[in-house]
């Protein structure tokens, strides 16, 4: 095994487009460390993306954020700016693993790690978060929902690479939150987690809102008719109501030690319908 | 395979060391460097018997590789004493008796010094999560919670 630390992007794709052998990036570690230990994969070439400054930074821009797919977790929480904004997300991110993992743990690692259960996939979906991937094709931009295609597979082209998670400008009014359910309350993985964001008009009904599920299906869903049953409510009984039938009818998982198909269904539903109240709830308050 | 010669600090002093390119940070401090206060009991992030402060954070060991070490400060359990004076969270776990086979506490002592560190004044509850990645299955951890206690209120100059 090869290892490789490239200061930029490009020498990054460099170095993946003109690997020979099976080559796996490396952001925080969490999960490839692992995989490595295991001999689960062996790969020829490692590259550590850390010392690439796009890939380690947090920047505000046109009023959205585009988050470095290497920040580690432990740094979204302290982002003050970012927490405010994607509670959500950092909600989602803060409850991976446990303040050893939160240090290394990162967003495109989460991601391209391509698990059905990873925590921080629900909630990007529910922010309509965009992915810059460059490769040696270049640059192109892919929404989040798109990159995992089954349970460790992505739609990465060899080279490619997540650089950063860019979630949009918010219109006033605007917040999203994020429920996992364990049978803990630390680090275990996922039975359910579910996602929301959403948008108020002026006078609190809802305009706008997504809904991501994690932990329910092979990959993480955008489920378009939860979040369409809160558009035009107030969040009342009868809208969550909806949004929780939409997002149960939605799934498709299995059965493991975690959870049975029937009792994630029904979790599946009751989380969005609470994390629904309170994205409304944070969104009102603003 | 080429090995990969890293220079990095550790405990304060600088140290160059060479290593194969697929060994952890926990294989070159126990092996390479004969630091062999960490320890590994899952190697899979969840045991925290490796715990380590990288660049003042709380990290595993067994989860970051040598290589990734080049140029990072790192902070072992053989770093956390000054000269002879125990810190205030070894000396406490002393008192409380707050270990049975002991092979978890070095990662604890990381732990807790870390999050004594970044929060002189944790609540239990604070404590209790931010240990959340440091197992023990000798003492059921109360005792582990009230020497951490006890040794906040050390730091903060306070009678516990």
């Amino acid at each position: 095994m090869e290892y490789q630390s490239p200061g930029t992007v490009e020498e990054a794709v460099s170095l993946l487009a003109g690997a020979s052998g099976t080559s796996k990036v490396l952001a925080g570690g969490t999960d490839l460390l692992v995989q490595l230990r295991s001999g689960f994969v062996e790969p020829d070439l490692v590259v550590d993306l850390k010392r690439i400054d796009a890939l380690t930074s947090i920047t505000e821009d046109a009023g959205g954020f585009r988050i470095g797919a290497a920040v580690s977790c432990a740094e979204l929480g302290e982002h003050a700016a970012l927490s405010a904004a994607w509670p959500g997300i950092v909600e989602a991110a803060r409850l991976i693993g446990s303040e050893q993992i939160q240090s290394r743990s990162s967003l495109g690692g989460n991601l391209c790690n391509a698990s059905p259960a990873a925590d921080t996939v629900p909630a990007l979906i529910a922010a309509r978060a965009v992915c810059s991937v460059v490769g040696p094709g270049g640059q192109r931009d892919i929404p989040v929902e798109d990159i995992v295609t089954a349970p460790g597979e992505t739609s990465l082209q060899p080279g490619e690479i997540v650089v950063s998670l860019n979630l949009p400008a918010r219109p006033s009014r605007s917040a999203d939150a994020y429920l996992r359910f364990i049978p803990r309350t630390e680090m275990d993985i996922a039975v359910v987690g579910s996602g929301v964001s959403l948008t108020l008009s002026e006078d609190g009904t809802v305009s706008d809102a997504h809904v991501g599920l994690g932990a329910v299906a092979p990959t993480a869903l955008l489920v378009s008719e939860a979040g369409q049953a809160l558009v035009g409510t107030s969040c009342d009984d009868a809208a969550l109501d909806a949004a929780a039938a939409a997002a149960s009818a939605a799934c498709d998982p299995i059965d493991d030690k975690r959870g049975t198909v029937e009792y994630r269904v029904r979790v599946a539903g009751v989380l969005t319908k609470r994390a629904a109240a309170i994205a409304y709830q944070r969104a009102g308050s603003r | 395979m080429a090995k990969q010669h890293v220079n990095t600090t550790i405990n304060g002093d600088p140290v160059e060391f060479l290593c194969e390119p697929d060994q952890t940070v926990l294989d070159v401090l126990r092996d390479v460097l004969g630091l062999t206060g960490s320890k590994e009991g899952c190697g899979t992030g969840d045991c925290g018997a490796c715990s380590v402060i990288v660049d003042g954070r709380l990290s595993c060991g067994c989860l970051m590789l040598g290589a990734e070490a080049e140029g990072r400060e790192i902070t072992t359990v053989e770093g956390i004493a000054e000269g002879d004076k125990l810190h205030p969270v070894q000396q406490r776990i002393l008192e409380e008796g707050a270990l049975q086979c002991a092979f978890c506490t070095p990662g604890f002592v990381v732990a807790a010094k870390a999050l004594i560190d970044q929060n002189p004044d944790p609540t239990e509850t604070e404590a209790r999560y931010w240990l959340a990645g440091n197992l023990c299955r000798c003492t059921g951890y109360d005792k582990i919670i009230r020497a951490v206690m006890n040794a906040a209120a050390d730091v903060r100059g306070e009678a516990a």
